[in-house]
């Protein structure tokens, strides 16, 4: 049976698409291929464009033709004043909330790729201009443009791909787990993102692991240390699985990199506590300690393995580049 | 006189609405409509300096690293801060990756496809054009695709995830490459460039960058063709459907100047007016509101605002109406190489308007030209030198910057002023706001409007592929020009 595909870009910066065309290293069409999938219109993929494409999205409103999943990039802007006029649909006269709330009906399954359509995202940051909002959040309340009771016609409430820009394996994974009939609610986690990449932190498989250990921290750019303390990393706090993947053919993601996690799965994650790359303290402690670690515990290990910080470990996080190999005592 | 609009006109970077009014079978006015607002300045007002670092490259995920890059040189002017020459390197490497992605993401997935509609199905080209280029199914996109992703492998190495990386700062590069990562960047790109001889044009690099009159290209393209380069399909096609006489411009160019380095750009900063050279005067920019739906009067990006009136007579865009001295002026990979004074260019266009062929072509020699410039500078990147230099000494409470870059697209300008550590003001004018920019209080249209007259339109076709020809032709990001 074909799976089709409706992608349609609402207040997006159409990132989340380029991420989907380097899925696999061949892009989302290619690895989604043993699923039968068919996309019915993408806008950056389809020929149809004007009235063809109109056409296309009323056969679904008309019942005409099924859509597995719709796609949704983007946040979705409901100003000014409800109106919605912050994005019309080109050639409709019909806001892009209208239509997406209309074609929401009809689809088996409702997909925010990225998230702006997800929780809001960072349109929603500075007072929220625009009055953006998720398919069914708006930042960490249930809501958003569909309603907190909504699901799709399979019982699904809408299934957040979060990350700005989310994996590209993210997307593609969960398409296929759609198409083969594979992800069922349980398998999402409490903000309905799938568990195969939110039942990890970003923290997992960071590179920058043993200077966390340590505690021996980065404070400017290009330094190798843990940039929790000073550089406002959230990876321990924030869900994912970047570090366990390789991003664009490289070890992992942004840590890897040389710069902090920002939190971008989460809702809010636009608008930080301070700044994005400092890190917020009370009385000298970070304010975003480990998700799930009681606070005391955290400050007792972090005062012991700074005081068992190797000579190696504090002087690498203080470099950009390996000043000390590891040796044993006798061998250096 | 009868009305068309257009829209969702698809294959562009965001949403984007064309009203063509025609007449006698051509197009006499045309009207663009950047359906969009996304409020990104109003978001960056009273922010921490150093988060628009994180705030501006989601303006844009295709041009990620541009408004990356933009940012950072704003920031770098108002606090006085160079980065490390050898961190430079690495930008200009990254933001070298990004730009070709585009320029050939744009020929494979957005531009050539409309060549394979139903309406050219008795072309001696078609079957050719369809196996390669039909949207979905081409297999020059699924080989372009394969490619991209191995290019974008400069990004996840230096600038780890693509879009929206954090890796571009003010005093350079966060990530040091190591001794094998140089290593391996170089072996990237040597795939990069057998794609571009093998499955592009057919032909060496060096050839293609010192193309440099008419008959020099045409026997270009006649290679190409004969080693089934799609360089040379396109050629084929743009002769028989007479695109250089498609979508002619201004007669006015200008390029903020690209890849910056120790050495000045690599490609020069400048105008063209009627085939003179002028000075690039940045001091003589006005944004103009007047069709647009938002606030104000015409203004320097350094003193206007960008709020939202949804209610504004005459108003038909999101898009402000930029001008230099009050005049339009394209940008774009055309206007760039005219500007560097690239021979090619320069006979192609002579002291003319660009059309679609030009602009197409300017792409493709622009795309070889940057694989030739990110061999050099893998080549003198350095693993043990520094990336990035200490800014913690630089007063970074206040100050006011200006940064000019070159995105794919044409020129990108940030201007910021800071107070007390907090952006206080925030304009950007992105390349497409240029290019699709409405007309202005003295009714003059921007480049496209005036590119998209006298097109010739067929009654039968409600979306005329001439239309988007021209369209497309631009490579527009309206997300950028909306933000």
């Amino acid at each position: 049976m074909t799976f089709n595909i409706l992608w349609l870009q609402a207040g997006s910066c159409g990132g989340c698409t380029m991420a989907a065309l380097t899925a696999q290293d061949r892009g989302m069409l290619a690895a989604l291929k043993p699923f039968d999938v068919n996309v019915l219109w993408h806008p950056a993929l389809s020929l149809e464009s004007g009235q063809e494409a109109v056409a296309i999205l009323q056969n679904v409103l008309d019942g005409k033709v099924v859509v597995d999943a719709l796609c949704v990039e983007g946040s979705v802007l409901r100003g000014p004043h409800g109106s919605g006029k912050f994005q019309m649909m080109p050639g409709t006269e019909r806001s892009m909330a209208a239509w997406i709330k209309d074609l929401a009906q009809q689809a088996r399954y409702v997909i925010a790729v990225g998230t702006c359509s997800a929780f809001g995202g960072l349109p929603m940051a500075g007072g929220n201009p625009t009055d953006a909002c998720g398919l069914q959040y708006e930042g960490d309340a249930a809501g958003g443009l569909l309603g907190r009771e909504f699901v799709s016609k399979e019982g699904m409430p809408v299934i957040n791909v979060a990350g700005c820009a989310p994996h590209p394996d993210w997307i593609t994974e969960t398409l296929s787990l759609l198409a083969a009939g594979r992800l069922t609610r349980e398998r999402l986690d409490v903000r309905a993102r799938p568990r195969f990449f939110a039942d990890h932190l970003a923290h997992h498989g960071c590179s920058r692991n043993e200077y966390y250990e340590f505690k021996a921290s980065a404070s400017q750019f290009s330094q190798l240390g843990c940039m929790m303390e000073n550089m406002g990393c959230k990876a321990t706090q924030a869900v994912g699985d970047c570090n366990l993947r390789s991003w664009n053919g490289a070890k992992g993601g942004c840590p890897d990199a040389g710069f902090p996690c920002i939190a971008c799965t989460s809702p809010g994650f636009e608008t930080p506590k301070g700044s994005f790359q400092e890190t917020s303290k009370r009385a000298g402690i970070p304010v975003g300690l480990p998700v799930d670690m009681p606070k005391a515990w955290f400050m007792a290990l972090a005062a012991l393995s700074k005081s068992a910080t190797p000579k190696r470990v504090l002087n690498n996080a203080a470099s950009d580049h390996v000043v000390v190999p590891p040796a044993r005592e006798n061998e250096s | 006189m009868t009305r068309r609009i257009i829209g969702p006109f698809n294959r562009v970077e965001g949403d984007l609405e064309i009203t063509l009014d025609i007449d006698g079978g051509v197009v006499r006015e045309a009207r663009v409509n950047a359906s969009l607002y996304r409020g990104f300045e109003q978001i960056l007002l009273g922010r921490p300096a150093l988060d628009a670092i994180s705030i501006t490259p989601r303006i844009c995920g295709i041009c990620s690293v541009s408004q990356s890059v933009a940012t950072v040189a704003a920031l770098a002017d108002a606090f006085a801060i160079k980065p490390a020459p050898n961190g430079q390197l690495g930008i200009n490497l990254i933001h070298g990756a990004e730009n070709l992605a585009d320029h050939l993401t744009h020929f494979y997935l957005f531009f050539m496809p409309d060549f394979a509609r139903p309406v050219y199905s008795n072309k001696p080209w078609f079957a050719e054009v369809e196996r390669r280029f039909a949207a979905k199914t081409g297999l020059g996109a699924q080989a372009w695709l394969v490619a991209r992703a191995r290019l974008l492998h400069v990004t996840g190495i230096l600038a780890g995830k693509w879009p929206h990386t954090l890796a571009v700062q003010p005093g350079g590069l966060t990530h040091a490459p190591d001794d094998g990562e140089l290593m391996h960047l170089r072996s990237i790109l040597a795939d990069v460039r057998d794609f571009l001889q093998n499955t592009v044009f057919g032909t060496t690099l060096e050839r293609i960058v010192e193309l440099d009159r008419r008959p020099a290209l045409d026997d270009a393209i006649e290679a190409s063709l004969a080693a089934a380069g799609d360089f040379g399909l396109f050629g084929a096609v743009a002769r028989d459907l007479s695109l250089e006489n498609l979508g002619l411009g201004y007669d006015r160019f200008m390029s903020f100047g690209a890849y910056h380095g120790e050495g000045g750009a690599l490609f020069a900063p400048g105008i063209m007016d009627g085939g003179a050279p002028l000075a690039l005067d940045p001091n003589v920019f006005s944004e103009d509101p007047s069709h647009a739906w938002l606030m104000g009067d015409v203004a320097h990006p350094l003193d206007g605002e960008t709020l939202p009136y949804a209610d504004r007579v005459d108003a038909y865009t999101w898009c402000k109406a930029p001008r230099v001295e009050g005049r339009p002026v394209e940008v774009g990979a055309v206007a760039r190489q005219l500007i560097a004074d690239q021979p090619l260019i320069r006979d192609l266009i002579g002291k003319g308007p660009a059309n679609v062929f030009a602009r197409v072509i300017a792409r493709l020699l622009e795309s070889a030209r940057i694989v030739l410039a990110m061999e050099d500078w893998a080549a003198r990147l350095q693993a043990h030198a520094s990336v990035c230099v200490e800014t913690g000494g630089a007063d970074q409470t206040s100050g006011i910057g200006v940064g000019l870059v070159e995105a794919a697209r044409g020129s990108l300008g940030h201007w910021l002023r800071v107070e007390n550590g907090l952006i206080q003001h925030y304009q950007i004018i992105a390349p497409t706001t240029w290019n699709f920019s409405p007309r202005d209080k003295h009714g003059q249209p921007g480049p496209l409007e005036f590119a998209l007259q006298n097109t010739p339109v067929d009654d039968d076709e409600p979306t005329p592929a001439s239309v988007q020809h021209v369209v497309r032709s631009f490579d527009p990001c309206m997300v950028c020009t909306v933000h």
